[in-house]
């Protein structure tokens, strides 16, 4: 089972996968009921450290853990020691001193997580690090599938987009590929990982052969802010050669969903038509990333329980 | 083995005596209204109702609250609760509820209700119906209106078969091997 963190999926079990998605089955019957108040973790903190900007996975672990009853604490790189140059594990034994349980980092640096980890009694919850894994979005996102299609065995999932930049891409392969299902990737040459199908992805050679007989149309964000400029000539030429529209969608089966990590580019990724269409769960990939979390910090703070705490 | 110590028309008599005895310490049936804590306490408080309004002709609000997320043992079980959100559909403040259920034993399940009717008003008083108390209590609770007394051991169970959910009305002591 679930050790100390979790840092990534590359390193997880299809069991511990399974599990997290099981427990947030009952978290998400209560949230849907507004029954957000179970005891689990109180008396517990949980500390968001975001070296990036966020609003959705912040906002969602904090609620998370609101909802279990921990307390919660807010730091953000910007307004805190870190501007003074407070190294990241000194900041991490800082919050270890003041008794903090479980720390949810977001960095920059792929492995940032990893290093805190090793560093500190907290359990580390790995909310993205730079190009490498976004553990947490990918197993919401693999709620949202089940939560459709009931298995991923053979579940045939297209991801589109950024996908050299995107952690979330990765972490769903990662994930995906333990489960069973079929990942199969398109992106400009320039945004896509060379020798990502050693990974297990299966890489498309036009849009139209990525979402062809897809259960799961996935598409990522153009992270502007993670380019040096120069991988694609403009968001409208993108939008052309790699965005979906609703006329795409006629390729995929027809039963299909749409999913994205957001924020969601509008008129880039996706047509406003495909995001608000009736295929789309992105809206609900926002509340089960709710259940999902509680689910995470549920079970993590279960193998903690009588140990660590005093 | 089992033994039958309630019978159909045993748990009718019961209940009969029940709503009046509810009638009679509320002096009337203004103001009352009945908890059943689900599933079973649910069944008990709806036929103390129906009966109400056979004898005295009034309808007394009636509806089931789920307890499972009050709870002692969520933590120390540490498990998930499959609750449902309670809503009466009527006004609790200043009321005086009945809580019904079927069989008191520790009296755990009374402090978790008694905490689920706070958090949905307050009360002019709650008082506490059951079918069957089996003793055992852990809780310093006891009930107002008992259908009948039956101490048993922590060994023993009590199988109580409603017509609601088994299709017949009985209540028998069975012993654990």
């Amino acid at each position: 089972m679930l050790g100390k963190d979790l840092l990534g999926l590359y390193d997880a079990s299809a069991e511990d996968i399974v599990a997290i998605l099981d427990t947030a089955v009952g978290m998400k019957k209560l949230l849907t009921q507004n029954l957000k108040k179970l005891p689990h973790l109180q008396g517990r903190t949980v500390t968001t450290l975001f070296y990036e900007n966020s609003t959705r996975t912040r906002c969602s672990f904090e609620l998370a853990a609101k909802y279990l009853g921990a307390g919660t604490v807010n730091v953000s790189a910007s307004s805190s020691s870190v501007q003074k140059g407070e190294t990241l594990i000194d900041t991490g034994r800082t919050l270890d001193a003041m008794k903090n349980d479980v720390i949810v980092i977001r960095h920059p640096m792929g492995g940032a997580p990893h290093l805190l980890a090793r560093n500190v009694k907290a359990s580390v919850i790995n909310g993205g690090d730079g190009m490498n894994e976004h553990p947490t979005q990918a197993l919401l996102d693999f709620y949202t599938m089940r939560e459709k299609f009931g298995s991923f065995k053979g579940l045939k999932v297209a991801i589109l987009g950024d996908i050299l930049h995107s952690r979330v891409a990765k972490s769903n392969l990662f994930g995906l590929t333990k489960l069973g299902a079929e990942v199969t990737m398109f992106a400009p040459a320039t945004m896509m990982p060379q020798g990502i199908e050693r990974l297990g992805a299966k890489v498309a050679s036009s849009r139209e052969e990525a979402i062809a007989g897809a259960n799961v149309v996935m598409g990522l964000r153009i992270q502007l802010e993670r380019m040096q400029g120069g991988l694609f000539p403009s968001l409208s030429e993108y939008n052309k050669y790699y965005g979906v529209g609703e006329g795409d969608l006629k390729g995929a089966e027809k039963d299909c969903i749409v999913m994205h990590p957001g924020p969601v580019n509008r008129g880039v990724e996706f047509t406003s038509a495909v995001i608000d269409g009736e295929n789309s769960r992105i809206e609900e990939q926002v509340l089960n990333g709710v259940a999902v979390r509680m689910a995470l910090l549920f079970l993590l703070c279960k193998n903690r329980q009588g140990g660590e705490k005093a | 083995m089992s033994n039958l110590l309630m019978d159909e028309a045993a748990i009718a008599r019961a209940l009969v005596r029940l709503s009046h005895e509810v009638v009679e310490k509320n002096k009337g049936t203004d103001g009352l209204c009945l908890l059943g804590v689900k599933r079973r306490g649910e069944i008990v408080a709806e036929r103390v109702r129906a009966l109400i309004k056979k004898f005295y002709g009034a309808d007394v609000p009636c509806a089931g609250i789920d307890i499972g997320m009050y709870r002692d043992d969520l933590v120390s079980g540490y498990f998930v609760p499959d609750a449902r959100r309670n809503d009466v559909g009527f006004d609790l403040n200043g009321r005086h509820v009945v809580l019904c259920d079927d069989v008191l034993h520790t009296g755990r399940t009374v402090r978790a209700a008694i905490e689920a009717i706070f958090d949905l008003g307050r009360p002019a008083s709650v008082r506490l119906l059951v079918l069957c108390d089996r003793g055992g209590r852990e809780m310093p609770v006891g009930a107002d209106f008992v259908g009948k007394n039956i101490p048993t051991s922590r060994r023993e169970y009590i199988d109580l078969r409603l017509k609601e959910l088994e299709g017949e009305d009985s209540l028998s002591v069975t012993a654990a091997e």
